[in-house]
This record gives C-alpha cells, structure tokens and sequence, in this order.
C-alpha cells in the first residue's frame, strides 16, 4: 500500500511539472507572437490605404463631380476628426441610425452621384467598395488615441443597441454558432489569434477600436463591414448585405460597448 | 500609374534611418487562378535611393518579397535637410520614384 501511494504521488509530481512547461511554452510563443504585431506595427501597409482615403475624400468624383468634403459623418459637414469614436449613431437627413461605411456611401450617393449599388453590390478589394474601405482607414486614422463615445440619446440608437444585443447572441447556422460563442468569455482564441470578449469594454485597440485593419496574411485592408461580414462566414450564417441592419445593430452594440476605449486604428493583423 | 511610396527619414548621430513602404501587388508568378491558369509573376526587380543624387543603396528583389513591401536602412552621414530618393522598377517595367526630407 505505501508504495501505491508512493507511485501516486510521483505521476502527480510528473504530470504538474509537465502542465507547468506547456503553460510556459505558450506564453512564450504568445510573447513572440506580440513581438512580431509590434515589428509589423513600424511601416503599416495601412497607410498606403490612408493615403488613398485621404485622396478619395479630397478629390472631385462621380457624375455630380463633387469631393466628399461636405459629407456629414455626425459632427457637421466636413467635420473629420473624432466621427469615428462617434459612429455608428443616427442621422436625422436619412431617418436611420448609420455606421461609417453606410454613412459613406449615403454621402457617395447624396453629393458625387455614384449609384450605391456599387458598393453594396460590389466585391471586397475592388471598385467603389474598396475606395469605401480606404476612406474608412483615413477617417478611422483620423480619430486614433481618441476614446469611444457612442451616442444613445436618439430611441432608434438604443432599439438599434437591443437588436445588436439579441444578434450577438443569435445561434444559428449549421454550427449552431452565435457571436458569444467565441466572443463571449475571456481568454478564447482561435489557433494564435485571441479573441476579445465583446459583451464589455474590451480594451484600448481591441475589438470594435481595432477596425479597419491591414491584413499581413492576404495584403488586404478590412474594414469593420468585411469583419463582420467574414465572422458570419465562418459561422457558416448566410452574409449579411452590406451595410445591412444587421452588420450597423451589432456595431452599435460593439461600438457602445466599447465606451472608453480608445481607437488604434488602422492596426495590423497576422 | 502606381501608388505613391511612404518614405520616413530621421537623422540621429551621424547617420539617417529611412523608412519606406511601397505599394505593389508583388504577385510570384507561382499562384493560379480560378480556372487553373497561372497569375504571371509581377514584382518589384530593382530598389535604389540616393542621397542628394547621389546613389547610396541599390538591391535586387525576387518574388519572395511580400506585397506592400516595407525596407528600412540607414545611411550613413545624412543630416537633416538632406534629401533621400527612392526608385523602384518592377519586371513590367513600370517604375516610380518618390523624394522625402530627413527629419
């Protein structure tokens, strides 16, 4: 019996010695991992795509030839700086509670004459709904080190904060997935990529502050619409339209969340 | 036309560091599209940068090197006022040139 006891106790030593080094082990590749974020971080491709947006938003374009320098993202015609910590919210000239992007192409549409159908029919990377994306990253860019501070003083802002909630966790979907299925509990990931837990304020740069970013992996640049638009894909959703109500709910629900925050856009992802 | 480059230069000590990131596809030549025929390999062939004109890097790219490529050296006794220029030429023959002022 003593010596029963004895092997028990020598497999218990063993195998919390071995527990010990995995968990070593993973914060170290998680560290190099970071290390790796941060050499990316000096020479972000995303400023290419800022330029661009910059560009788009200056310049006279469309049938009506006109800049987008009069488009109203929430603060007054014009106003650039801090709309993003500010969006989405509602628009009393549409009648509707608007993310950046819809908002964009209202204004595409209001003040150049460029058919919406364009980019909500369009595909990611090309035409119309790519010049969105790039001025996306520079009014994003525009607002970087500011804090989130969405308003809910409009009822339609806070229904459309309810229904972000409900969609949140809405299972569905052949794997039966909601967005709190991944996004609903501390320290989740996927391979390498940890996820932040989106039902509260995630962190400064994290979450809803870290859109639109530059993807290493593809070349690509994500706005918030396609990172929505990509987690419905892979919970095997049908995707959503863009800048559908569905994608602007949850970006109030993630947007108001993340009050207090502070925007890192444009990051740079894997 | 291509996109325009991003060149950073700040001077410290006796020398400049240069940052520059440039827009290119960088495409290997060894992916296929959809229907199975191969993407032709377009890439940047040539990188050089001069210093007040007068040549200080020159290199060879292959298609290894990503898209939206990033290069950073140093050169030594750059000041501040000194102007850094940077060409790249890619296998189409396509080229673009950017200027920037060290900082």
């Amino acid at each position: 019996m003593p010596i029963k006891k004895l092997s028990f106790t020598a497999i218990a030593v063993g195998v919390m010695a071995l527990s010990g080094a995995a968990l070593a082990q993973e914060k170290t590749s998680i560290q190099a991992i970071e290390e790796y974020r941060e050499m990316l971080q000096d020479g972000n491709p995303a400023e290419l795509f800022e330029a661009k947006g910059e560009e788009l938003w200056k310049k006279p374009r469309g049938p009506k030839n006109a800049s987008l320098e009069k488009c109203d993202l929430g603060k007054g015609p014009g106003v650039v700086k801090g709309a993003f910590v500010e969006l989405p919210r509602y628009f009393k000239d549409t009648g509707k509670v608007q993310d950046l992007e819809s908002r964009l192409v209202t204004c595409m549409s209001t003040l150049q004459g460029i058919d919406p159908k364009e980019v909500v029919n369009g595909q990611w990377g090309r035409g119309e709904r790519a010049n969105t994306t790039a001025l996306a990253t520079w009014i994003g860019a525009q607002s970087k080190g500011m804090a989130f501070n969405l308003p809910q003083s409009n009822p339609q802002e806070r229904t459309m904060y309810e229904v972000g909630k409900r969609l949140f966790f809405q299972r569905g979907g052949a794997h039966d997935f909601a967005c709190a299925s991944c996004h609903g509990e501390e320290g989740k990931r996927i391979r390498l990529q940890d996820l932040p837990l989106l039902t509260k304020a995630p962190g400064d740069g994290v979450g809803f502050a870290a859109w639109p970013a530059y993807r290493v992996s593809n070349g690509q640049m994500w706005s918030m619409q396609h990172r929505l638009n990509d987690c419905y894909r892979q919970q095997r959703f049908p995707e959503p339209d863009f800048a559908s109500d569905v994608t602007v709910a949850l970006g109030v629900y993630l947007g108001v969340n993340a009050k207090g925050n502070k925007s890192a856009v444009p990051t740079i992802k894997r | 036309m291509a996109d325009p480059m991003r060149i950073r230069a700040q001077a410290a000590g006796d020398k400049a560091t240069v940052r520059v990131l440039m827009s290119h596809e960088m495409e290997s030549g060894q992916r296929k599209d959809a229907s199975g025929k191969l993407v032709p390999a377009w890439h940047i062939s040539d990188v050089t940068a001069s210093l007040n004109g007068k040549p200080v890097f020159s290199c060879e790219w292959g298609p290894a090197v990503s898209k939206n490529p990033f290069l950073q050296f140093n050169v030594k006794g750059a000041k501040a006022g000194d102007k850094v220029s940077v060409t790249w030429k890619d296998n189409k023959g396509d080229t673009r040139t950017d200027e920037a002022t060290v900082s």
